[in-house]
């Protein structure tokens, strides 16, 4: 365990500038992840509501603007200058997903409403 | 060795966030518990924002500060000024900003570590990542073009452009393979992504507007999947977990789509060519529809007791949305029951219609599933369909030749009546002229689906 928390540090970019190996073992533990979560994914999709399909693909894409994590190390500037103009565009496109696509998502579920609750903001 | 503070802080928030994500997603099954659900999420986001930012070694801020304040700026901006019938565009488009960060963070990770620096192991993510990311980028921004009205909405065909396009994509695989023996090779890795993003382009091209709810749950499942590389090169659990949470959602909204028209993923990505124009000898035998007036329409609904509403794309186009709701009202007022029915692909994405509605104020409780509401047409007086077509084309019932044969349709032939609010009598998307037209207790009232409403609406009020 202490090994794959090593990986995320030096991913991370802790100056050490190599990644760690990535064995057999480090990649089938990745795929179970996928894997599970996926199947995770699909129990937890399959109860949505099929009212609420649109803010369902708006909250997924925000969330999958998780790639931010990886942009902030890209631009953190302890690469080349390339690197961290790359990093730059990436924060930004994954923030417009993250901001945007969280209050969109919020636009959209506020106008959801039952009968008689036309005063509810 | 002991680990770091930072480290086990942030591994933490990174676990918080990923059950945060999944129990937002979770109240999704209701619009009661939606909202609080959408606070979950985000309160897991910026766990996980802060998680990282304390363990990254920042050397200076102005990338991150510029590259978030923009981005801030733009989703903002586009969230709150952007109409909710846009809502189509505005999900391709961000469909598309997902996989250009996926993409962008992959070309970092290859521009500073190699392709040795990488392994092969880790290659395999990044070069997935990357053709994805790639051909989910200009996908999307195609998709974003046509439903926009920048590019030609319909399909758009040519001599051999299966095999080229398939070709291509296979070109691309080969090169992605070839980095697998070959990592250092730079000049294979950007020709891959350059490829990546061709194919994207190509293959989004020959889709047409009433496949786009397909399309665009696809894109989703690839933005989600190239993130979950993305999680995988980088090390990064939580990144996985979202692309994955993202990419079967996309997943299981396409099978849905792509059931609800009776179609295969590979129909849909390769069967729009020559699919409209080849059905379109069929008007030799002339028959005959009866134009009736707003009035005609009014005086059928107003003696209804049971009203069903089928909208389609044509509402959305129209923004009918507003007086189709003081329609209901106008009736409901009257005693009779009003429901609307929604068609898994009616419209441009998946819940497109839901979502119009709900804008107008109509309470979620009066619109009804397909297979909720389907057997009840047949006790219902009214039915008004509102630019919907083929998805009440009763040949998808009974004629093998028809390209909609064995699409679920809504029943809206075994309605008493029937009033068709149409644009012109073109035919549907599928190129199959509409037999519910020609059925004799079928009023069709053409024009302007929203002058047509005011018009009927006046006329209720009299």
């Amino acid at each position: 365990m202490t090994s794959l928390l090593l990986a995320t540090t030096e991913a991370a970019g802790h100056a050490v500038h190599t990644l760690p190996p990535m064995d057999f073992g480090r990649l089938m533990f990745y795929l179970f992840i996928l894997v599970l979560a996926g199947f995770l994914g699909f129990e937890v999709i399959g109860r949505v509501s099929p009212t609420l399909h649109t803010p369902l693909m708006s909250a997924t894409n925000a969330i999958s603007g998780i790639s931010l994590v990886g942009s902030l190390v890209a631009a953190s500037g302890q690469y080349s200058l390339t690197s961290s103009i790359l990093g730059m565009i990436a924060v930004c496109a994954a923030t417009i997903n993250v901001v945007g696509g969280f209050m969109i998502t919020d636009r959209m579920l506020k106008m959801f409403r039952k009968k008689d609750q036309g005063g509810r903001k | 060795m002991s680990t770091d503070i930072n480290i086990v802080i942030s591994e933490w928030s990174y676990l918080a966030a990923a059950v945060l994500f999944v129990l937002g997603l979770r109240a999704l099954s209701s619009p009661t518990t939606a909202r609080r659900g959408m606070f979950l999420a985000e309160t897991g986001m910026a766990l996980a924002v802060v998680g990282t930012l304390l363990y990254t070694h920042v050397l200076t801020w102005i990338y991150i500060a510029v590259g978030a304040a923009v981005g801030s700026v733009i989703g903002a901006l586009m969230a709150i000024f952007m109409p909710m019938t846009a809502m189509p565009q505005r999900i391709a488009l961000s469909h598309s900003f997902g996989a250009l960060a996926a993409v962008l963070v992959g070309c970092f990770k290859y521009l500073e570590y190699g392709g040795a620096g990488l392994g092969r192991l880790r290659m395999t993510a990044l070069g997935f990542e990357v053709m994805f990311g790639a051909l989910t980028v200009t996908g999307s921004l195609m998709a974003f073009g046509k439903l926009q009205g920048i590019v030609r909405g319909a399909p758009i065909t040519y001599r051999g452009q299966n095999i080229f396009n398939i070709a291509l994509f296979f070109s691309a695989v080969g090169l992605f393979l070839y980095l697998l023996v070959d990592p250092n090779n730079a000049a294979v890795f950007y020709t891959m992504m350059a490829a990546g993003f061709v194919v994207g382009i190509l293959i989004v091209m020959p889709i047409g507007g009433a496949d786009m709810p397909v399309v665009i749950s696809l894109l989703n499942s690839y933005a989600g999947l190239a993130a979950a590389a993305t999680g995988i090169a980088i090390d990064n659990k939580v990144l996985i977990i979202a692309g994955s949470l993202d990419g079967t959602s996309g997943f299981f909204l396409s099978i849905l789509m792509s059931r609800a028209m009776n179609r295969s993923f590979a129909n849909v990505l390769f069967g729009a060519v020559g699919a409209a124009p080849a059905e379109s000898d069929q008007q030799t035998e002339t028959r005959t529809v009866i134009r009736y007036t707003p009035e005609d329409a009014k005086l059928v609904l107003e003696n209804a007791a049971s009203v069903i509403i089928i909208p389609g794309y044509g509402m959305a186009v129209a923004q009918a949305q507003h007086i189709v709701h003081e329609m209901t009202n106008l009736l409901v007022a009257r005693g009779a029951t009003v429901r609307y029915a929604i068609h898994p692909v009616a419209g441009r994405m998946p819940g497109h219609m839901n979502v119009l509605l709900a804008e107008a104020n109509v309470p979620y409780e009066q619109l009804f599933e397909m297979d909720h509401i389907n057997d009840d047409f047949q006790n219902t007086d009214v039915v008004v369909v509102v630019g919907a077509n083929d998805v009440t084309n009763p040949a998808a019932r009974h004629k093998k030749s028809s390209p909609l044969f064995g699409m679920p349709i809504l029943n809206a032939d075994q309605a008493r009546h029937v009033i068709v609010l149409k644009r012109s009598m073109g035919a549907g998307f599928a190129g199959e002229d509409n037999e519910l037209f020609y059925n004799p207790k079928t009023m069709m009232v053409l024009g302007d689906a929203k002058q047509t409403l005011t018009h009927i609406v006046q006329h209720l009020k009299k």
